[in-house]
């Protein structure tokens, strides 16, 4: 049975409240790492996961599926909640999340299962992204391709080569998330090297762009179906986020690019992301 | 002296699209663009991009017959390397071309990270190896050789000529993992006969046997020192050539048979002398701890200015009569014996 507007977004935020709870579960362990980014982005992993996205977390391969391509690798703590929440892993294994020897790398790579490509050196991503989608089309397949950027990956020269080649090519199954969280590791892009207008931006090089509320599932939905009835664009939804969102002691600092966390603040983050959730 | 008559013992920088051969050998046209499309032929998931060099790298031939198999990305190398890694991901075999000084110096990272860390299934098609444009540094990929080399998983491929080359395009569409390789485009030489040559990936192979000098050669090198050891027989001097078209992998045991069997090692590269060919065989021969007099044949360590390619070779020691001087020096053969041929003087700066 098909479900209602208002149900899925229940259950696409549900989902999200599980995702940031296992970021933390991962984050505690060591500690440290990139919880901001991993909270910040659980409402749009949740859903393309599991409202969005066409795949098999059993067959990974699958040639049809849609994929996720991660650019940003220090969101690989997100992406890690995300996959073992669809059973491409053990939800256990995310305690192995940065130890020695782990699947689950502090910055993501293409050997751990559900990881399209190597992301982490940033301005990659969307490269690799066209390429898939220009695949997908040769082989007549109707799958769709989405790439998570950051804001600061803006600044790399190579975004802009792809940004403007996609357009050429009209890949209008290739949707690119761009995660205006507002930090960087240097400070907030403004203070950086500016990026405004995002938005004009996007479109000046030939895309559909829209601009929401990236904590807000019903906007994400939203914006998902309406780029979905734009034909012969690609298309760029552009996330204003909340770094650390559900936790308020993470979302109000100011340098939450790298959290390190001290050993009794973990039991206040989950009672803070709990309360959030009610 | 009068302008007219400086002009007339003048080259000049050519059009870049003129990579004229030195030689005397007969030559094949675009031999890279035709061995694509036989590969194309054979293998439906073969396709090609290029970065505003079809014409240049002679894949505008693949993209006449292959449109919609062919993508071209404009003037941005990092993207050209990015998207030809996400097509591998789609189960496709994309052949990238650019110039080695674009694809190595531009988009370096692209390559170590997206290409070579996981082996996508990408090959990277390189032309202007070395002193083959009169162009300068812009555009003459000198140290192409050292940056590939040093990046792991990746093969790396200096072809000799039109026989090597096509064999070679053959040889890495069927390879599953990640190829950089240098093209030689428009009038290629032959060389090699392709009635008895076999290129494989990873393996060299000894042209010509001898036991006084050993020249171990790459790239378009291997025509020059063949042409180097048939000088040097005529004057009794047994030079044998070991012709190495994979810089990497490195076939250390044929070198090591090689080197073992001659009193004196030359290496020939187009390419400088520091972390290519010549480099490689220093590391192998010490690693295995064979001690044989050793010399390099190559660019020096600077970039090289414009001018015609003949003038350009001959001036960087590139030429035939370059490794014959370079093996009789080497062998202790005392100047006065030297014919005139010989003495010819090339100037390096």
């Amino acid at each position: 049975m098909t479900k209602s507007i208002d149900q899925e977004i229940l259950y696409v935020e549900k989902k999200a409240l599980n995702l940031r709870r296992h970021v933390l579960r991962m984050a505690e362990i060591v500690g440290q790492g990139y919880v901001g980014q991993g909270l910040g982005i659980a409402d749009l992993l949740a859903a393309l996961y599991f409202r969005e996205m066409d795949y098999n977390p059993k067959r990974l391969d699958w040639p049809k599926r849609d994929r996720f391509v991660l650019s940003t690798g220090h969101y690989s703590i997100g992406l890690y909640a995300a996959l073992a929440e669809a059973g491409v892993f053990p939800i256990e294994e995310l305690d192995t999340y940065g130890a020695d020897g782990t699947r689950l790398e502090m910055s993501g790579s293409e050997f751990t299962p559900g990881f399209e490509m190597t992301g982490g050196s940033l301005g990659h991503g969307l490269s690799q992204a066209i390429g898939m989608a220009l695949g997908i089309r040769l082989d007549g397949y109707s799958s769709r391709v989405f790439n998570l950027l950051s804001d600061g990956e803006l600044q790399e020269g190579s975004t802009w080569e792809a940004v403007m080649s996609a357009a050429h090519y009209k890949l209008d199954r290739l949707y690119a998330f761009v995660d205006c969280n507002n930090q960087q590791a240097d400070g907030p892009p403004a203070s950086v090297l500016g990026i405004e207008p995002v938005r004009d931006k996007w479109e000046a090089f030939g895309w559909h762009a829209q601009r929401i509320d990236g904590n807000n599932v019903e906007a994400i939905l939203h914006a998902l179906d309406v780029a979905k009835d734009v034909k012969g664009k690609p298309h760029a939804i552009i996330l204003d986020t909340l770094m650390g969102r559900g936790v308020s002691a993470f979302e109000t600092r100011e340098k939450n690019h790298f959290i390190r966390v001290e050993s009794d603040e973990w039991e206040l983050a989950r009672l803070q992301l709990e309360q959030s959730a009610l | 002296m009068s302008s007219t008559t400086l002009n007339a013992h003048r080259g000049v920088t050519a059009n870049i699209l003129a990579s004229a051969p030195v030689g005397t050998r007969p030559t094949s046209l675009a031999p890279f663009g035709h061995a694509l499309i036989a590969a194309a032929e054979m293998n439906p998931r073969v396709v090609g991009l290029t970065a505003d060099l079809g014409k240049y790298t002679d894949i505008h031939l693949f993209a006449q017959r292959f449109p919609e198999r062919f993508f071209q990305v404009g003037m941005a190398e990092q993207n050209l390397i990015g998207i030809a890694a996400g097509l591998s991901r789609s189960g496709y075999i994309p052949f990238a071309t650019t110039y080695c000084v674009f694809a190595t110096r531009r988009a370096y990272d692209f390559i170590a990270i997206g290409v070579a860390l996981g082996k996508a299934n990408v090959k990277i098609i390189a032309g202007l190896p070395g002193l083959t444009t009169g162009y300068g540094g812009t555009h003459q990929g000198i140290e192409d050789l050292a940056l590939m080399r040093s990046i792991p998983n990746l093969v790396v491929i200096d072809p000799c000529d039109a026989t090597e080359l096509r064999q070679a395009v053959a040889a890495i569409a069927d390879y599953d993992g990640p190829v950089y390789m240098r093209l030689l485009r428009a009038q290629v030489p032959i060389v090699l006969d392709p009635a008895t040559y076999q290129f494989k990936i990873g393996a060299a192979v000894c042209l010509r046997p001898g036991n006084d000098v050993g020249i171990i050669s790459t790239g378009l090198m291997t025509e020059r020192a063949l042409d180097a050891a048939d000088a040097l027989k005529q004057e009794g001097i047994d030079a044998a050539v070991l012709h190495v078209p994979t810089i990497k992998p490195f076939d250390h045991e044929a070198v090591c048979e090689f080197a073992d069997s001659v009193k004196v090692v030359l290496t020939a590269e187009n390419h400088i002398m520091t972390g290519g060919l010549g480099s490689a065989v220093a590391d192998t021969l010490m690693q295995y701890r064979i001690y044989k007099p050793l010399t390099k044949i190559g660019i020096p360590d600077q970039f090289i200015e414009c001018g015609s390619v003949p003038h350009l070779q001959a001036r960087y020691g590139l030429n035939a009569e370059d490794i014959a001087r370079t093996a009789r020096r080497e062998l202790g053969i005392p100047v006065s014996e030297l014919t005139g041929d010989v003495l010819r003087t090339v100037s390096v700066a």
